[in-house]
């Protein structure tokens, strides 16, 4: 019997399980994926609002507020990238100056500090690729910039480390109320446990209304995106946003921790809660919408486009606290955007969400810090040839398109959580992820991962289930 | 630190011609360095027949041709290192390097040769939308599963991009008992070679469908079908057109892209058209002392000419070694490439240092029937070659003497270019 | 009298071949631009053949595969037969390029031959 089970590994299940380590229960995530962020989590803007787009006195404001504050720490705790770029919401017509002060306003009710209007000569000195037709800017310089895996694997590992247990390939299919607990049945049998943390996305309200009657609808919103190689490092350097406006909701340009560029998402709302495909429709409305922003978006630099889903809730609002007539089971549901940023204030809500109800005990082996995978191009020369020298799997380039290491590979597939295919790995060290997108690495990385797992190479897949990569053997059929 | 004169940066087919000719124009004192964990770069996963009839007279498998060079190498007691990355190469030619055994090397060279090869364009390049489930790859990265580890990526193949690679693999993949439905063209015709349509595809019966190209990709955790399209002249798909094919693997064989996040790096200017350096006719790039050959530099079709540009460079770096601050500083002529010609290589040309005859390499933008290839000096036209049929998948060339240079006083620029009969 | 239009494959310039062919014989073949181009076309209308390429396995510490050639040209209806002759064929390294892997594959004549060294 477990006292805690939370249902998804991906950013908020993960922060989750995170702040409830800091306490002696016995907590377990189950996945229905492979691995740690497969969901929404992986496919996302990667940045930390500032907080003045949610609507001032919702948990979505308070939330985004908080975890914003605490972005900085946080990643220096758990070792994850973390950049303080700055954000702007421009504005392109005269028409559109209301809103954007009305934006403004807003932010300051809801605590951002130092926002700010600004002009477009200074907006032009930020983003000298701005559009000519840019006129005001409101400015955030609190807005930030984050690699969603990596804060995602940091709170998982750290939770693993502090002894939270996690089931992979784990589906939940239904519960059953006992006495004084919750049975969940799932792909993998049944779990027994006290309380129920319900963080399953884009299934969040499936989940919540097997158990609740005050139903919940989550819909999933696709946004397509399309990331750029770093030969475009600094096309722009702040999160660009285009001002809601009588043309939609906009699309935004980003750097990213990494130095790529990226644009997106689109928004349509679809039935198929499996629908992570870009659309030659979508993927075409980014590229215009994005062109409006800037002059001369460098669109050959595109390395790949790929498609999210944002677990859009009705009310568009973050729903925690314990399901109505489910004692025991806590919904931490409707978490889009800015769900990431939110993501270690909605860790900590639910853990005081349980902490009242179980008042557990204090784990005192408690550790709140992680190290991530090292990282060799922060290292100058002489280290670096140092640590080849200790260990000679970080001289050899397995990746040349983001010069990532067999060190480095190796270190991902052996740590707590490791990787088991070939996304676990490009997700955890970048490998694969650059403008070859793996073309060259992929039958290298595969190898090792067959090594290091002691599985044959045919069982190597790229994201776990049927997505095998090898399917025979030459002249098997013939 | 370590000092060589002449360090090669790659030994594939570019490299290992370059470091043979370097040494035979006199120097001796040349490393190559190469990434992978033996000499002849793609080479060796290129197992079809077909390389060195214009450089050995009879027709080789590319592990042969490969072999032919490294034999000649190791003879030639040139140096080298396998599994050895550059990471660095700065203006004064200081080269860094890393791999396991030696860590980090500083290697001090009086020329650089780059011969880092390409890449093929990628999915995301394309913007294929869809799923991204396995079962996706390109047409490289499937010839080296099936040549190299004798493994088969996929039973039911769907091919889009009739560049050489992807139909050679249509053959690869069908000989190992795959099958494979349909090559997709986007464009209105191949960027193969007329024979790998005959021997890879039309043997098999294997259908080409120009003008068409994947408008969708379906299956989450492997693929399950692909949906192509025709597309108009514009390249757009043609709304009715779609055509589903249930299959288990798309290859993507859309191009060749010169690999030089280090020459860019090193801030050797682009030439954009062809995604590589900037050389005039001793190879060398916009950085003194620094040469560029093979598909680093522009896209080559056949291993053949690859070998001869990287014969060339390696001479040319041998004279910058012996006699580098001495050499005639005189007049810089731009190649320009015009109508129909998408680029030349060299794209300038000094002609006092040039050598009695100079052979300039292209490619043609469209398919030309029954056209004139015209070299101009200013407004003179010096020749015109005809040409039957020219095609953007084969590599064209014209051969500019020094005496016509030389007879033009205060010659400006000189012009190639298609004329249609 | 049948004519027949080919593309020669007898190197990358991939000439078209206009092949005058009376009663199976080939009798005026023109479009080449080598003697290459003459012999591929003749063949082509009569006896058509083709170099086969494949890999066969390699034993050792960790089982690789070997790049292996038809020595010389086959029959190009023979080119399944000389495939399935190969499935299952297992060799030991250390392998030469040019090292006879299967001799008289499918009973062509013809030996196969690796093409890399795998030592």
């Amino acid at each position: 019997m477990y006292d805690v089970i939370i249902i998804g590994a991906g950013v908020s299940g993960c922060a989750c399980a995170r702040e409830l380590s800091r306490y002696r229960l016995n907590i377990c995530v189950l996945e229905r994926e492979e691995d740690v962020c497969c969901g929404t989590s992986k496919a996302n803007s990667a940045i930390v609002h500032a907080g003045f787009d949610a609507k001032s006195g919702s948990l979505m404001a308070k939330l985004n507020v908080e975890g914003n504050q605490r972005m900085e720490e946080l990643s220096r705790e758990l070792d994850f990238p973390f950049q303080r770029n700055g954000s702007l919401v421009v504005c392109f017509e005269p028409d559109g100056v209301p809103d954007l002060e009305a934006l403004y306003e807003r932010g300051i009710q809801n605590g951002v500090k130092e926002l700010r209007i600004i002009e477009r000569d200074e907006l032009a000195e930020l983003e000298p690729n701005i559009s000519d037709h840019a006129i005001k800017a409101l400015y955030a310089p609190t807005g930030g910039i984050v690699c969603p895996f990596g804060m995602n694997f940091a709170f998982a590992e750290n939770a693993a480390a502090n002894g939270v247990e996690f089931q992979f390939d784990t589906e939940v299919i239904g519960f059953e109320k006992q006495e004084a607990c919750w049975k969940i049945k799932t792909s993998q049998g049944e779990f027994l446990t006290k309380y129920v943390v319900n963080a399953a996305g884009v299934y969040a309200d499936v989940l919540h209304n097997m158990v609740s009657q005050e139903k919940l609808q989550i819909t999933a919103r696709r946004g397509n995106y399309c990331l750029l190689d770093h030969s475009a490092k600094g096309f722009v350097n702040h999160t660009v946003f285009q001002l809601p406006g009588k043309y939609g909701k906009g699309v935004l340009i980003t750097p990213t921790v990494h130095g790529n560029i990226l644009i997106g998402p689109t928004a349509v709302d679809i039935e198929d809660k499996e629908g992570t495909n870009t659309t030659q429709e979508e993927l075409a409305e980014l590229l215009e919408k994005a062109s409006t922003t800037v002059t001369n978006l460098p669109v050959r630099q595109i390395i790949t486009s790929f498609a999210g889903l944002r677990a859009h809730e009705d009310g568009h609002e973050f729903r925690i606290g314990q399901a109505k007539g489910a004692e025991g089971f806590i919904d931490c549901a409707g978490i889009e955007s800015p769900g990431l940023t939110a993501a270690p204030a909605i860790g900590s809500m639910v853990a005081d969400i349980i902490r009242k109800l179980a008042n557990p005990q204090e784990n005192p082996d408690f550790i709140g810090t992680r190290k991530g995978i090292l990282d060799p191009r922060t290292l100058d020369y002489e280290e670096r040839a140092k640590l080849i020298q200790k260990n000679p799997a970080y001289g050899a380039i397995v990746c040349r398109c983001e010069m990532i290491t067999q060190g480095e590979i190796e270190d991902a597939i052996n740590r707590p959580l490791g990787a088991k295919s070939l996304d676990g790995v490009k997700r955890r060290t970048r490998a694969g992820m650059g403008r070859c997108q793996s073309g060259f690495c992929s039958p290298k990385t595969m190898e090792i991962l067959a090594e290091q797992r002691g599985v044959e190479i045919a069982e190597i897949t790229k994201s776990g289930g049927n997505s095998k990569l090898i399917v025979g053997i030459n002249k098997d059929k013939i | 630190m370590i000092n060589y004169d002449i360090v090669i940066v790659g030994g594939g087919p570019a490299g290992l011609a370059a470091a043979l000719s370097a040494k035979e124009h006199g120097v001796q004192s040349i490393l190559v360095l190469e990434r992978d964990k033996e000499l002849g770069g793609i080479l060796n996963q290129c197992i079809h027949n077909g390389f060195g009839l214009h450089t050995f007279q009879e027709e080789l498998t590319g592990p042969e041709y490969a072999q032919r060079f490294i034999e000649k190498l190791k003879e030639a007691k040139i140096a080298y290192k396998l599994n050895t990355m550059v990471m660095d190469i700065s203006s004064d030619k200081l080269v860094t390097a890393m791999n396991r055994e030696e860590g980090i090397l500083r290697i001090q060279a009086k020329a650089v040769i780059l011969a880092m090869g390409c890449r093929e364009r990628s999915r995301g390049a394309l913007n294929i939308p869809g799923y991204r489930p396995a079962g996706v790859y390109s047409a490289g990265t499937a010839q080296r599963l099936v040549n190299m580890e004798g493994v088969l990526p996929g039973r039911e193949v769907v091919i889009l991009g009739s560049g050489d690679i992807g139909l050679i693999m249509a053959r690869r993949m069908t000989l190992e008992g795959a099958k494979v439905q349909v090559v997709a063209e986007l464009l209105p015709y191949s960027g193969g070679l007329k024979r790998n349509i005959v021997q890879c595809l039309d043997d098999f019966g294997i259908p080409l469908k120009l003008s068409h190209t994947v408008v969708d990709i379906q299956g989450k955790d492997r693929v399950q079908g692909v949906t192509i399209a025709q597309v108009d002249e514009n390249k757009k798909p043609i709304p009715g057109t779609e055509e589903h094919y249930t299959c288990d693997t798309l290859l993507l064989s859309c191009g060749l892209i010169p690999e030089n996040e280090l020459s860019q790096e090193l801030g050797v200017l682009m030439n954009p058209v062809t995604n590589g350096p900037q050389v005039d006719e001793s190879l060398e790039t916009s950085v003194e002392g620094v040469f560029a050959c093979g598909n680093v530099l522009h896209v080559h079709d056949l291993v053949d000419f690859v070998s001869k540009e990287a014969q060339a460079a390696g001479k040319h770096a041998a004279l910058y070694v012996r006699d580098g601050a001495e050499r005639h500083s005189d007049q810089k002529i731009p190649i320009l490439a015009e109508n129909g010609v998408r680029y030349t290589v060299p794209c300038a040309i000094h002609p006092e240092r040039m050598e009695e005859t100079q052979t300039v390499r292209f490619r043609v933008g469209d398919v030309y029937k029954n056209c004139s290839i015209a070299v101009y000096l200013d407004q003179t036209c010096i020749s015109r070659k005809k040409r039957p049929v020219a095609v953007p998948g084969e590599m064209e060339e014209v051969v500019l003497k020094k005496k016509d240079l030389q007879a033009v006083p205060g010659l400006s620029r000189i012009t190639v270019k298609i004329e249609e009969d | 009298m049948e004519t027949k239009d080919l593309t020669c494959i007898g190197c990358p310039m991939g000439c078209s071949l206009k092949v005058e062919i009376n009663q199976g014989e080939p009798v005026n073949i023109t479009g080449n631009t080598c003697k290459r181009g003459e012999d591929y076309a003749r063949k082509e209308v009569t006896n058509p053949t083709r170099i086969v390429t494949s890999t066969v396995i390699v034993e050792g510490e960790s089982q690789s595969v070997v790049s292996v050639k038809t020595r010389e040209d086959i029959p190009k209806g023979k080119i399944f037969d000389v495939m399935r002759a190969l499935k299952g064929v297992k060799i030991q390294a250390p392998v030469h390029v040019g090292d006879v892997v299967v001799s008289n594959v499918a009973g062509t004549g013809v030996d196969i031959v690796a093409t890399r060294e795998i030592i």
